[in-house]
């Protein structure tokens, strides 16, 4: 066995510890298995998902001759062989598994071929013969709008009197800008594996955020009870979202095909068939109208939304809900008005990804503050201090729900000093004057993320630990773990609760049989709900031995205490092992469930309001980055990071959740384009295309630090707050930056679409007459 | 006659492999064959490093070892080579070696998915480099993506890796699959014994592939089977099977083919033999012209140019191939071989269209001949795409430029991501030659440049931008050489 590196804290506690992660000893040595790494069962067939060639088309035929001719192959599974739903969209049931009569984007899967092996499966995917009958296909937002192509009704929220007080202002700009999608780019590809068990079971194997919904919909699909199906997660190797919803699709194909075959059939998709059948983050083009006073405060604004949804609704609609919270940022918008247009296009469904719409609703807001700022020829950081929440008045968001935890001027000040601003700012001026190629840009933006589910019923969640009679824990919960440390943190809670070392407790895949009924790991809420939930398990076992051991004892359960391995009992102490196995030979039960709700939401989504969110995390950053004026070719130089992480679990893992959630934001606002051609065919989907950023695009000053003294207001696990999300959109400051680089005092400032590429940046450059 | 049994070391084992089939790659080999699943595959087109294994050859009385992409990587190509993954690092029970150690330490891993890669790219970096800055950490770590870390953390691990194997030897540690760690003598030594005169020769179904040992072998057998695939470092072929799951039919494999392996170099020339690999042929070539360094930094990444040469860049002939424009430029010539016969070629002469280029069947590249100029010349070559690595490029560019007098005595420009095939700058040339090396001059050259090129719309750029981005590359390079030379943004404000 492998020992954990420097786990194992034989004292102490252990949460607030910057544990490594629980698998580190096992990603380095290539021991960690994912589900491609799963030893493979006898008789196992390897599928390939046959997929549309066409954006929109009826389908007169599917000819799959070829495909069953083909070497190797065992069998092949369409819309026909489906026994119950086909479908897997997870709010409406628009999501068919399998395309019959008509397909809707390019790389809709058709079929599924089941051979020998990964290779022949493949290769006779290929050699389908489908008759199409073309139709129109809505390839972009804007024309969906104006064919009225939506996938869910368009939604308006409304506060104040937006359009009077816009009237009314000293200033008003209006815009069309645009921010583009992004590929979740895990680097582990979708995949899942069903093994037929006895008597109509099923036992799959998948890389999913969300093993009860896999549960669910290959139930649906397959006929099945929930209680027939055991679905398995150890790991994921990354999934930021998109395998929220999508993972279910490349799994339900496994169980029909399973069941089809009564073999076992594995699927793992190709990186570039993964990046065309599935989805990602919704690109939005946004119209804002804004009339502001002198100072540069916003007296009323006026967003309307339109985003890719693509051919389904899959998760589109709370995204784009979430997209209308968060276009306040930490603005206080007194008169607003929002209208969110989902739009139904012939491309890949969009689907959760980090920030699930935050990201696009802050841009908004972000760019709208930069453009003001430039109007007035302000500072930027001006303008955004003049508009943020207050703490005592000017607190309730649009929705709402008050801002009763603010803590962003705080974060400001700190970050400001901290970062040598100003300082950096007049200096950066300064070298502006004087180079006409090279210039170098500055901006500091701010985050302020609503954390919980917005459709309240998800916040639960549940747990199992049990306690074997040598004194060890096998600890499960719903949560999964993608890298972003949920197991070590959860690990962390159950080792302070049972007073253990770290090294007692074995971290269990998730499991629907262990823990049924969970929610997606998303929403950045795994921690949150997951740790008090474990924690509650824990306690209820702790209690029972408190119980016994007051009995056996002859001690006041006041006088006992957990900690460190062993158990205080008055002036004595035993051993945890020991009080454990006494308690097992008096017959004690060590084994307990957790369940948690997150308290005091509630939210009526029919009329956007009330409180979807049981609190805020906050965080600012300051990207500094040079600007190539002929190439558009950028650098970030300098980045300055101040977060916001109440009492931090685990400092470690979330420093990481921290550094790489701003690097993927900077990412999709800069290197990260998703193109498609005239046919609706996605152009961009391999690495060697998508080009996500690499160990070079590191900034070469890259400053990251938690906010200190910051205990969450609310009872959250020990005080934390969640970081899943919330660093993504520290990146809009990179953004910014770069816009500021380019600015040379045109009024408004440059339009700059995102992503900034190359092309973009020169496109501005080109648009605002320099050169 | 050859030999038809594959064999390679791993684990100090020596693996012996008849009736291997020519197109299956290293990484299904572990995955699927040996079950050694540490090695991930992320992307199966050499793009993301999580496949990354490395490769121990002999360099005369040395291991010379390489990190390569094995899901691109042909099974047979690793004949006479020692194979190391990350399973041959630490066995079990036994402590992590430095490099993983590091990483685990310093939170280098979150998905963990990427992790094996970076674990192999930053051993190969440790055993070729004691003390890196942080550009060539970049540099080696160029073909690894990480989705999670924002790799922070990994560079820090590669800067602690050295301090983790100060104490002791681990650093050396090596799996031997039967008990105790492999002498570096020993590896040397299994090396020496698979060392072989004859030619590969294997068969498989339809499927044939051929490696020979000798040029005149290799000549033979391509006049051959003149429709037989050369297969030189199989980045781009390896694709033609992992994506379009293309039948190869006939392969001649051209790196074990001693002619072809060496370089040379005269007071007038480099002569490179086409199967050079691209990390030994770039550094004599940015030694004599230190302005084609960005562009050969930014060629693909170590992994990729570890195993890919320069003569098959050449010969595959992609409008986008980031050597040609340069090589070009200079002026380099081609020799090509078919049979015994042998022609020299300038290489701007070489392509004729898309993906067509003057080679006859059963002809060959055999040598690249690189004239070192005199040092008076400028020579320059940008590259423009979205991400400074590994990145392809949208527009590249390369620069020969000699001022007699302040008035351009010669000037050449070739460029790639403009036209079908990449090509001199003809009429953008023909304004300058001639006349005062001046920002109004350049303005005609940058006009004239829209009768040489008519770009498309793609994936990496818009037509419109593509002509405005290489008009604005002639601008920047007019700076640098009128001395109002700003750094590139990717060296600005860089040291070390």
């Amino acid at each position: 066995m492998d020992a954990p590196v420097k786990a194992g804290q034989q004292s102490g506690r252990a949460v607030g510890l910057g544990l490594p992660h629980d698998s580190a000893h096992l990603h380095v040595t290539g021991r960690a298995a994912y589900t491609d790494d799963i030893p493979e069962p006898r008789e196992l067939l390897h599928l390939a998902v046959g997929m549309s060639e066409k954006p929109h088309a009826r389908i007169r035929k599917i000819d799959l001759c070829d495909v069953l001719a083909a070497p190797g192959v065992v069998d092949v599974c369409v819309a026909a062989d489906i026994q119950g739903e086909n479908n897997y969209g997870p709010i409406v049931k628009d999501d068919p598994v399998f395309a019959d009569a008509l397909v809707q984007y390019v790389g809709q899967p058709l079929f599924a071929v089941a051979a020998g092996s990964v290779d022949s499966a493949r290769k006779a995917a290929r050699k389908a013969s489908i008759d199409y009958e073309e139709l129109e296909p809505i390839l972009d937002p804007l024309t969906a709008v104006a064919k009225g192509s939506f996938v869910l009704p368009s939604e308006t929220l409304v506060r104040g009197n937006p359009d009077d007080a816009r009237e009314n202002s000293p200033h008003r700009l209006q815009r069309r800008i645009s921010v583009g999608g992004q590929d979740q780019f895990y680097l582990e590809g979708q995949v899942a594996m069903s093994i037929p068990q006895e008597d109509g079971g099923l036992l799959v194997y998948s890389s999913t955020q969300h093993p009860d919904e896999v549960q669910t919909m290959i139930a649906h699909a397959t006929r099945r009870s929930a209680k027939d199906i055991v679905v398995i997660c150890r790991r994921m190797g990354g999934a930021f979202g998109g395998k929220e919803s999508q993972a279910a699709l490349i799994a339900i194909i496994t169980a029909i095909a399973a069941d089809k075959t009564g073999r076992p059939c594995k699927l793992r998709l190709d990186r570039d068939d993964d990046m065309i059948m599935t989805g990602k983050r919704h690109d939005f083009v946004i119209d804002y109208d804004v009339g502001f006073d002198d100072t540069g405060r916003i007296r009323g604004i006026q967003f309307e939304f339109a985003s890719r949804c693509g051919m389904s609704a899959d998760l589109s609609g709370p995204v784009n809900d979430r997209a209308m919270f968060h276009c306040d940022n930490a603005y206080f918008l007194e008169n607003v008005r929002i209208v969110s247009h989902r739009c139904k296009t012939n491309t890949v469904s969009n689907t959760a990804f980090r920030g699930f719409g935050g990201p696009q609703g802050m841009f908004a807001i972000e760019y709208v503050i930069d453009d003001i700022a430039r109007t007035l020829g302000k500072d930027p950081l001006e303008v955004r201090r003049r508009n943020f929440y207050g703490k005592s008045d000017r607190n309730v968001t649009h929705y709402d729900q008050p801002v009763d935890d603010n803590i962003i001027d705080d974060i400001f000040d700190r970050l400001v000093a901290n970062s040598d601003y100003q300082e950096r700012r007049a200096a950066i001026r300064q070298f502006n004057a004087s180079s006409k190629v090279l210039r170098r840009g500055i901006a500091i933006t701010p985050v302020k993320f609503g954390i919980s589910f917005t459709n309240t019923l998800l916040n639960q969640a549940g747990a199992l630990v049990h306690v074997y009679k040598d004194g060890t824990v096998q600890l499960s919960h719903g949560g999964t773990e993608m890298g972003q440390g949920l197991y070590v943190k959860v690990a962390q809670v159950v080792a302070d609760e049972l007073g253990v070392g770290m090294d007692r407790i074995r971290i269990m895949a998730a499991d629907t049989s262990r823990v049924p009924n969970a929610s997606a790991t998303a929403a950045s809420s795994g921690s949150d709900m997951n740790g008090k939930a474990a924690q509650r398990a824990a306690a209820k076992i702790r209690k029972r031995l408190t119980e016994f051991a007051a009995r056996h004892f002859s001690v006041p359960e006041a006088a006992i205490d957990f900690h460190g391995d062993a158990v205080q009992l008055g002036d004595r102490s035993t051993s945890f092992a020991e009080l454990v196995r006494l308690a097992w030979a008096d017959r004690v039960s060590l084994s307990a469930t957790g369940f948690y709700k997150t308290p005091k939401i509630n939210y009526d989504r029919a009329r956007f309001s009330g409180r979807p969110f049981f609190y805020f995390a906050y965080g600012a950053a300051v990207s500094e980055v040079v600007v190539d004026m002929l190439t558009g070719e950028n650098r970030v130089l300098r980045v300055d990071i101040l977060h916001d992480c109440g009492d931090s679990l685990n400092p470690a893992i979330d420093l990481g959740q921290i550094e790489g959630g701003y690097i993927q934001g900077v990412g999709w606002l800069t290197t990260e384009e998703l193109w498609w051609n005239e046919a609706g065919e996605l152009g961009t989907h391999a690495p060697s295309t998508y080009k996500i950023p690499t160990c070079s695009d590191l900034a070469p000053d890259f400053r990251v630090e938690m906010l200190s003294g910051s205990s969450n207001r609310e009872d959250t696990i020990y005080r934390s707050k969640a970081v899943g999300e919330p660093p993504l959109m520290l990146g809009l400051s990179a953004f910014l930056a770069i816009r500021d680089a380019i600015d040379r005092g045109v009024p408004g400032g440059v339009p700059l679409q995102a992503p900034a590429t190359p092309e973009a940046i020169l496109r501005a450059v080109m648009r605002a007459g320099h050169e | 006659m050859g030999v038809s049994c594959v064999r390679f070391m791993l684990d100090g084992q020596l693996i012996e492999l008849d009736h291997v089939d020519p197109s299956r790659t290293v990484l299904q080999f572990l995955r699927e064959d040996l079950g050694r699943t540490g090695t991930k595959e992320g992307c199966a087109e050499g793009d993301c490093g999580a496949c990354t294994v490395v490769v121990a050859e002999l360099c005369g009385d040395e291991l010379s070892l390489k990190a390569i992409n094995s899901c691109i990587q042909f099974l047979p190509t690793l004949d006479g080579k020692e194979l190391i993954t990350v399973e041959s690092l630490s066995p079990p029970g036994a402590e992590l070696h430095p490099v993983q150690r590091a990483l685990a330490e310093n939170h280098g891993s979150q998905c963990g998915f990427c992790t094996p890669g970076f674990v192999m790219s930053l051993f190969a970096l440790y055993k070729t480099n004691a003390l890196p800055g942080r550009r060539e950490i970049d540099d080696a770590l160029a073909g690894n993506l990480c989705r999670c870390t924002g790799y922070r953390p990994i560079v820090a691990a590669a800067r602690a890796m050295y301090e983790e194997s100060a104490a002791d030897d681990r650093g050396n540690w090596l799996r031997q699959a039967c008990g105790s760690q492999q002498e570096p003598a020993r590896r040397i030594e299994n090396l020496r014994k698979l060392a072989r005169e004859a030619d590969l020769e294997l068969e498989h179904g339809d499927r044939r592939y051929f490696a020979p040992s000798g040029i005149d072998s290799l000549a033979e057998q391509f006049a051959r089977y003149p429709d037989a695939t050369l297969l030189a470092g199989g980045t781009d072929i390896g694709l033609w099977v992992t994506k379009q799951h293309r039948e190869l039919g006939t392969v001649i494999y051209t790196g074990r083919v001693a002619e072809l392996l060496t370089v040379s170099r005269s007071p007038t020339h480099l002569d490179i033999g086409a199967a050079v690999t691209l990390s030994e042929a770039i550094p004599p070539i940015v030694e004599h012209y230190p302005g084609l360094e960005e562009i050969f930094r930014r060629f693909a990444s170590p992994p990729i140019r570890n195993t890919g040469t320069l003569g098959g860049n050449i010969a595959n002939g992609s409008p986008i191939g980031d050597s040609m424009a340069a090589l070009m430029v200079v002026g380099a010539t081609l020799l090509l071989r078919r049979g015994g016969d042998v022609r020299e070629l300038p290489l701007d002469a070489f392509y004729h269209d898309y993906r067509v280029n003057d080679l006859a069947p059963g002809e060959f590249i055999e040598r690249i001949r690189i004239p070192l100029v005199d040092e008076q010349a400028v020579v320059r070559s940008q590259k423009w795409s979205k991400r400074f690595d590994q990145d392809i490029s949208a527009v590249c560019t390369a620069y020969f430029l000699e001022l007699d007098g302040g008035k351009v005595a010669t000037f050449r420009m070739a460029c790639g991501g403009l036209a079908p095939i990449i090509k001199r700058a003809t009429h953008c040339e023909a304004i300058l030659v001639g006349e005062a090396w001046s920002e109004p001059q350049i303005e005609r050259a940058c006009v004239a440049l829209q009768s040489d090129f008519t770009p498309i719309s793609d994936a990496r750029a818009t037509a419109d931008i593509r002509l405005l981005a290489v008009q604005n590359l002639l601008r920047r390079f007019y700076r640098e050489t009128a001395g109002a030379a700003e750094s590139t943004v990717y060296l600005y404000g860089r040291s070390g």
